[in-house]
């Protein structure tokens, strides 16, 4: 694996209104299939995306926030959510879904996916990543 | 857009022969797809389709094959969570196979 690129998806949009976090999800998913490093990032109003207790009957869409919980079977394990924007919607961790990935080396040990980081933490991951994607 | 009759219900697919409404499905739909794969399904092929429909209600996805097969030797055993296994149930590949089977859309990164 020491050609598997660093790939980052970048999740600033709330999760219904427009297509962002859904078609995400889904390339998150599919790209999940090529065996790369795979991590998340949700920042501004991409952090509603991992909350809790999403209802979508009023609006007619598929509520597909039960899918994230999927991510640790496709061995993705590093979401990072940005701390400020987390505070300037009032919102905490206790807030969002826990996901979790189930580490085959430790006896399938559950590990937390979410990595609660700074503004200049995030930045620092960011840079650190080959490939970007924005959503 | 197609159809499929079984016991005397039509059931509406997609061009390629998934149920186009999930909710529609029932084990009689599931027998007619198999048949017309010239496929039986046994109790092994049912394991697998059942738990395909778990997946799908608890994470709104069907799941890539690498997952599937993981998933299956989680729940049903080592003997059952590999690809030989599941190819020789469903030899057309056991996520695009087994889905149609249980109603579920081709899974997601299936190419």
């Amino acid at each position: 694996m020491s050609d598997a690129k660093k790939f980052m998806y970048i999740n600033r949009k709330a999760p219904y209104g427009t297509i962002y976090a859904w078609e995400s999800l889904e390339v998150v998913l599919i790209g999940a299939a090529f065996e790369q490093d795979v991590s998340l990032a949700f920042m501004d109003d991409g952090v509603y995306q991992l909350t809790k207790g999403q209802d979508t009957s009023g609006i007619g869409m598929k509520n597909f926030s039960p899918t994230y919980s999927a991510l640790g079977d496709y061995e993705v394990s590093k979401i990072y959510v940005e701390k400020e924007s987390l505070e300037e919607r009032g919102l905490t961790l206790d807030d969002l879904q826990h996901l979790v990935w189930e580490d085959e080396d430790e006896d399938y040990a559950e590990k937390d996916s979410i990595r609660l980081v700074s503004r200049a933490e995030l930045a620092d991951v960011l840079a650190g990543q080959d490939v970007l994607f924005n959503f | 857009m197609g159809s499929i009759e079984a016991n005397g219900k039509t059931y509406e697919t997609d061009e390629e022969g998934y149920l186009a409404d999930l909710n529609s499905w029932d084990k009689d739909v599931a027998e007619v797809m198999a048949k017309i794969d010239d496929c039986e399904l046994t109790d092994n092929h049912w394991e697998v389709i059942n738990f395909l429909r778990e997946y799908y209600e608890e994470y709104q996805i069907a799941p890539a094959v690498r997952v599937l097969t993981k998933a299956i030797g989680k729940k049903l055993g080592k003997d059952k969570g590999n690809s030989k296994y599941l190819y020789e149930l469903f030899p057309y590949g056991p996520a695009k196979q087994a889905c149609k089977y249980a109603g579920l859309p081709k899974p997601t990164g299936c190419v």
